[in-house]
């Protein structure tokens, strides 16, 4: 759904500092999040994201700053918020023993409005099967699933998803973006945060790099990569041996490197790849093989922050 | 504002029985205790002085329905403590269930747990109790849910203040189990040494363990409203400190 004017912002964050002790968890944080979109804040562990998700869903309050979820104070009018967002907290654990359908049954009394069919949610997350297994029993994916279908029974209007797919294998993983890309098709905002770049750069609209509780930039995927890392590069293998010198001889690439018969070219710009198709074509230069490696967030991260996110 | 607190009291009840190893524990444990004694106590003493042993008659009872009542609050501590560490705590927080019901849901279960033990004591009392000796059931009954009530509290103290949930058990049971030996129910209070008895007067189990008797023996509950006083007083003041260093995470 492309919205026709200017997105409404749901959350607004501004000037958000948050201190344990003597350890500053956060520091200065601001931004918005707009209605219908994914909205991520990734960084390492331990940078300060669950503390400012945890601020904009009301479990704890700001030292300093201003939070507004959906026009609300989060902290004061906390009961108000609650009804109409859905929230994923990361860790978290029921009663070993609860069966699925007693968690999805208690959640669902708890809100003031109608809550959504709950039979249908189980259905629709893959759960049906297990809704009469106790909690304990149920694998990490299920248990997550789980999670969504709670934080979904109130069909809130802002969904919060901390570090959701952590701990999980790869297929688990993919399953999980889909259900998050459903929730957005319905409509509603998603704010996540995840120490995962792929899953941010797969699934958020937008991201936020927050590290050692500052935020360092904000934007689309996209231009983030463009901003921050407008390298490109292409490695090709050829046994001509004057395709080294053509190369050399395109204004956009900045450096050749060889080994054996495959050749590295680096430069700058979309115009890159272009140009090297070109001189191909022109100098009718046989390839045996041809790619390009596009930066990813985890090059702007690297960029950003002079160290990598798993360190 | 209580909503959801019947649904989450009725799952909390289905889960704790769905843990066999816990609730036979906390059921079976003090009628096994009362059962055991009985049965030695039968043997050894003549039956002519069964009826004037004060212990077998009044103390006993109680004992036994105390025990149901600590083991009450040492399951509520390490429940609340395994909650906590394993962030259950935290998530039913992150709804609008207000922290209120979570905990008032679960000391409903502990009382619903504490009348069902005592309707088993009762029923393997018959087997050991001469018939026709009139006990007042249900004042008695209401007494042992009263004791429950205000002491459950002081096990929301503890379990403000236990640092893991493997410390939970042993932490209440060194609090509550040394409350009960000088209670008064093995050793009247007046016989103690005069600062034990000083000690003895600010424990909450002393009062109930003389309500318990007393209900049991056939007294008035107006004979009694001290007693009463004191377990709402214990219940007040260990409510308002929970309420205060209460950790939810």
């Amino acid at each position: 759904m492309i919205p026709l004017q200017r997105p409404r912002s749901v959350i607004q964050v501004s000037g958000v500092r948050k201190t344990y002790g003597h350890t500053v968890a956060v520091d200065d944080v601001s931004f918005e999040v707009n209605e219908g979109e994914i909205f991520g804040l990734i960084g390492p562990n331990g940078a300060g994201k669950t503390t400012t998700m945890e601020g904009i869903e009301g479990l704890r309050k700001p030292d300093r700053g201003v939070i507004s979820v959906l026009g609300l104070d989060p902290f004061r009018q906390v009961y108000k918020l609650q009804d109409r967002i859905g929230v994923q907290l990361q860790q978290a654990q029921l009663q070993k023993r609860i069966k699925v359908w007693e968690a999805v049954d208690l959640w669902a009394s708890l809100y003031g409005k109608k809550a959504v069919d709950a039979e249908r949610l189980l259905q629709q997350l893959g759960l049906a099967e297990k809704r009469d297994a106790w909690f304990m029993t149920l694998s990490g994916g299920q248990k997550q699933r789980l999670f969504i279908a709670l934080a979904l029974i109130n069909d809130p209007e802002v969904v919060f998803l901390d570090e959701l797919t952590t701990g999980l294998d790869p297929q688990a993983r993919r399953a999980i973006w889909e259900l998050v890309r459903g929730i957005r098709q319905q409509g509603k905002t998603v704010f996540l945060t995840t120490h995962l770049m792929e899953e941010a750069e797969r699934l958020c609209d937008r991201v936020a790099i927050i590290e050692r509780g500052r935020i360092i930039d904000i934007d689309t995927p996209e231009r983030l990569i463009d901003r921050h890392c407008p390298e490109r590069t292409v490695v090709l293998a050829t046994d001509d041996p004057k395709a080294e010198d053509c190369f050399r001889a395109i204004p956009q690439v900045a450096s050749v490197s060889c080994s054996e018969k495959r050749l590295t070219l680096r430069g700058l710009g979309d115009d890159l790849v272009t140009e090297v198709i070109h001189c191909l074509s022109e100098n009718r230069i046989r390839v045996t093989e041809f790619r390009t490696i596009l930066p990813n967030l985890e090059d702007v991260f690297l960029k950003l922050t002079g160290h990598s996110i798993r360190e | 504002m209580l909503r959801g607190l019947w649904k989450l009291t009725w799952i909390e009840i289905k889960i704790f029985m769905r843990e066999p190893l816990g609730a036979l524990g906390t059921i079976g444990f003090p009628v096994l205790i009362f059962i055991g004694i009985s049965r030695v106590a039968g043997r050894t003493i003549p039956p002519a002085s069964l009826a004037s042993s004060s212990f077998i008659r009044v103390g006993l009872p109680v004992f036994a329905s105390l025990l149901i009542t600590v083991n009450c609050v040492l399951s509520l501590v390490t429940i609340i403590s395994i909650y906590r560490e394993g962030g259950i705590l935290k998530r039913l927080r992150a709804t609008p269930l207000r922290p209120q019901t979570i905990l008032a849901a679960h000391v409903i279960v502990k009382l619903a747990l504490t009348a069902a033990t005592l309707v088993l004591l009762v029923l393997a009392g018959k087997r050991y109790y001469p018939v026709g000796v009139h006990v007042p059931l249900i004042g008695f009954t209401f007494a042992l849910l009263i004791s429950t009530w205000s002491i459950l509290s002081i096990g929301f103290v503890i379990a403000s203040i236990v640092p893991t949930a493997r410390f939970a058990q042993p932490i209440s049971a060194a609090i509550l189990y040394p409350m009960l030996v000088v209670s008064g129910l093995f050793m009247p209070v007046d016989s103690m040494p005069r600062a034990l008895q000083l000690f003895t007067r600010v424990l909450p189990l002393t009062y109930a363990v003389s309500l318990l008797e007393g209900i049991w023996k056939g007294d008035a509950w107006l004979t009694h409203l001290g007693d009463v006083a004191a377990l709402v007083l214990v219940f007040v003041v260990c409510t308002a400190l929970s309420a205060k260093v209460f950790r939810w995470e």
